[in-house]
């Protein structure tokens, strides 16, 4: 995994608000087909940093690079016409609106011909088929109604929903942020389940979590964040939770990076 | 799975089906809340036919009459139209004072065109359009660039059109025989077709058309989906990709042309321009229909169909309690306690989602 090149990676960011350094030369490898995990204290950048990823910052300096070219993001939907989808924790949903229409929310289908072109009716058969197969694909079976509004889902179906949204659009990279954060512990593990489905369909998987035991169980590699830059990078079957969380809030310092 | 928790193991052997859609056993009344929740103009019109069944029970043949219904609907055409323009902006979590005076600025800037200084009567009606989308654009500015509040921003404008149109007009009403006899184009809306005692005009026709179109907009178009997802969420709706200020931007500066297009159709049913006419409250009315039929002013929820089946609701009520020979000070507590019931019921179909 190490020898192939980062699909995405960023060098010397660097952010500033005002007095504040949010980001001081932060440096991010994300690899094809991983799972990698970014954890750090309260206040330590990391999510500027994936802001930063995610176009909805631009740090004032620094560079971004996607599939080795670099990249200059200007919104967060630049990021995702790139191949960037992050799932915020807010899950960015619209609650009145059904499920296709959150899936398919600022890219929706036209019809073909006139009805398309000219009176600009969507496609809505077109769209409920392909949200239908994409929540089958994840395993978020049965749904009775494509087209109930999210607001009726529970918040594992709701996660569920916005991932197979950030899935199902050819992306290359995920970002998700603290996806199991607002869940019981019998929907984080399905929607755990549901990250590791998605990255056995290749798509690579920034997981921005609090959730020690969720982190060590999901992801390959561990990015720990601290004072605003990239502290080490670790392999979660070589340590220990207690040694993250030392290494997170500084009680512990660190070997030569590995990574 | 490595590195499962302990903890965790012990769920291995419990249900999974969180993330399923299961059938649920509902009482009739959440059922009927659920109805209410997908079918938002049900509420306005389920009201809407009990209250022409009770006046026409009540007062009997003479209500019933097409021509009295037909006669109704002669009355809410204007603010139907202005209703459908408030519809837009509450959708997206805002709200319009000014569509009332921005509507009698536009009709006095056609009468004055065509009539005053004789210019072309589609040019006058253009530059009417334009007024109303100019006045609509600059709210939109202030709302969706400069971040003000729509309820302070409209309040703003609703003084500023006001004192604007009296200004610009010296007050001056213009007669209903000068627009006859320069521009007979303004009256285009008071064309009428009878079909017995049953009297359509033109400006009924466009209100009905009018609300249809926009609810193909709203619901068959991405656009239409935009709006609804800014009312609702807007910081969802940015991060799901959407331009909420151009949404926001467009929003307000067609609810403005509308206006403009009421004002065609207003100056067919009053025959005569008359800018005193900015002391009528027809945006608080528009306001009304809009909440009567069930568009939620939390915005991103309602259809637009309830807003034409409120106004309608307030014009039956207004015409069965004159009938009945009713102080009008009744229509005016009634469309009160209607207002009430409206955003209590919304607020109770709201909790269905929950």
């Amino acid at each position: 995994m190490q020898t192939a090149e980062p699909i995405l990676s960023a060098r010397g960011l660097f952010k500033r608000y005002g007095r504040v350094t949010a980001l001081d030369n932060a440096d991010f490898d994300l690899y094809p087909g991983e799972i990698l995990a970014v954890i750090g204290d309260n206040g330590a950048g990391k999510s500027s940093l994936i802001k930063a990823i995610s176009g909805a910052i631009r740090p004032d300096s620094g560079e971004i690079k996607l599939e080795g070219n670099v990249v200059n993001f200007k919104s967060p939907l630049e990021a995702r016409d790139a191949g960037i989808e992050t799932v915020y924790q807010n899950l960015a949903l619209s609650p009145a609106l059904s499920i296709t229409d959150n899936m398919f929310l600022g890219r929706e289908l036209r019809k073909p011909g006139f009805m398309g072109s000219v009176l600009r009716k969507l496609d809505h058969k077109a769209m409920d088929k392909f949200a239908r197969e994409k929540l089958s694909e994840l395993g978020l079976m049965t749904i009775q109604n494509i087209n109930q509004a999210v607001e009726t889902l529970s918040g594992g179906q709701r996660q569920g929903v916005a991932v197979a949204r950030a899935a199902a659009f050819g992306s290359k990279v995920i970002i998700l942020d603290e996806p199991t954060a607002a869940l019981g512990v019998k929907e984080s593990r399905k929607v755990l389940e549901l990250i590791l489905d998605v990255r056995s369909r290749g798509i690579p998987i920034v997981l921005i979590s609090h959730n020690m035991p969720h982190v060590f169980e999901v992801a390959d590699r561990i990015h720990i964040h601290r004072l605003g830059r990239r502290l080490t990078v670790i392999n979660p079957k070589d340590h220990t939770m207690s040694d993250a969380v030392a290494f997170m809030t500084g009680a512990k310092s660190v070997q030569p990076v590995a990574a | 799975m490595s590195g499962i928790q302990e903890f965790e193991r012990t769920l291995d052997g419990s249900d999974k089906n969180v993330a399923s859609f299961e059938h649920q056993n509902i009482s009739p009344l959440k059922r009927a809340q659920h109805f209410l929740h997908s079918t938002p103009a049900a509420v306005p019109l389920i009201v809407l036919v009990l209250s022409v069944f009770i006046f026409g029970l009540t007062i009997g043949g003479r209500f019933f009459s097409s021509y009295t219904l037909t006669l109704i609907l002669q009355q809410i055409a204007v603010v139907g139209i202005l209703g459908a323009a408030q519809t837009l902006v509450i959708l997206t979590a805002g709200i319009d004072l000014s569509i009332g005076v921005v509507m009698v600025i536009s009709a006095v800037i056609m009468g004055n065109f065509a009539v005053t200084y004789g210019l072309p009567t589609p040019i006058a009606i253009l530059a009417g359009l334009i007024t109303g989308g100019v006045c609509g654009f600059f709210n939109g500015f202030l709302v969706a660039i400069v971040r003000l509040p729509p309820f302070i921003v409209t309040l703003g404008s609703w003084n500023i059109v006001m004192a604007t149109n009296f200004i610009y007009s010296a007050n001056q009403t213009i007669r209903d025989a000068d627009v006859d006899a320069n521009a007979p184009l303004l009256h285009l809306f008071a064309i009428n077709f009878r079909f017995g005692s049953a009297i359509l005009t033109l400006g009924v026709i466009s209100m009905v058309v009018l609300v249809c179109i926009l609810w193909y907009v709203l619901n068959h178009t991405a656009w239409g989906r935009h709006v609804y997802a800014v009312g609702d969420d807007p910081e969802a709706a940015k991060l799901s990709g959407i331009q909420t200020r151009k949404v926001l931007l467009s929003v307000y500066t067609i609810a403005g042309v509308i206006a403009a297009f009421a004002a065609w159709v207003s100056i067919g049913r009053n025959g005569s321009v008359s800018p005193s006419a900015a002391v009528t409250d027809y945006n608080l009315q528009a306001i009304t229909a809009t909440v009567i039929g069930g568009i939620s002013l939390f915005g991103g929820r309602g259809s637009i169909l309830g807003t034409l089946f409120g106004a309608m609701l307030v014009g039956v009520m207004s015409m069965g309690l004159n009938m009945l020979g009713a102080d009008p000070q009744w229509k005016v507590m009634l469309t009160g306690w209607l207002i009430i019931a409206a955003v209590a019921i919304d607020q109770w179909i709201r909790k269905a989602g929950v």
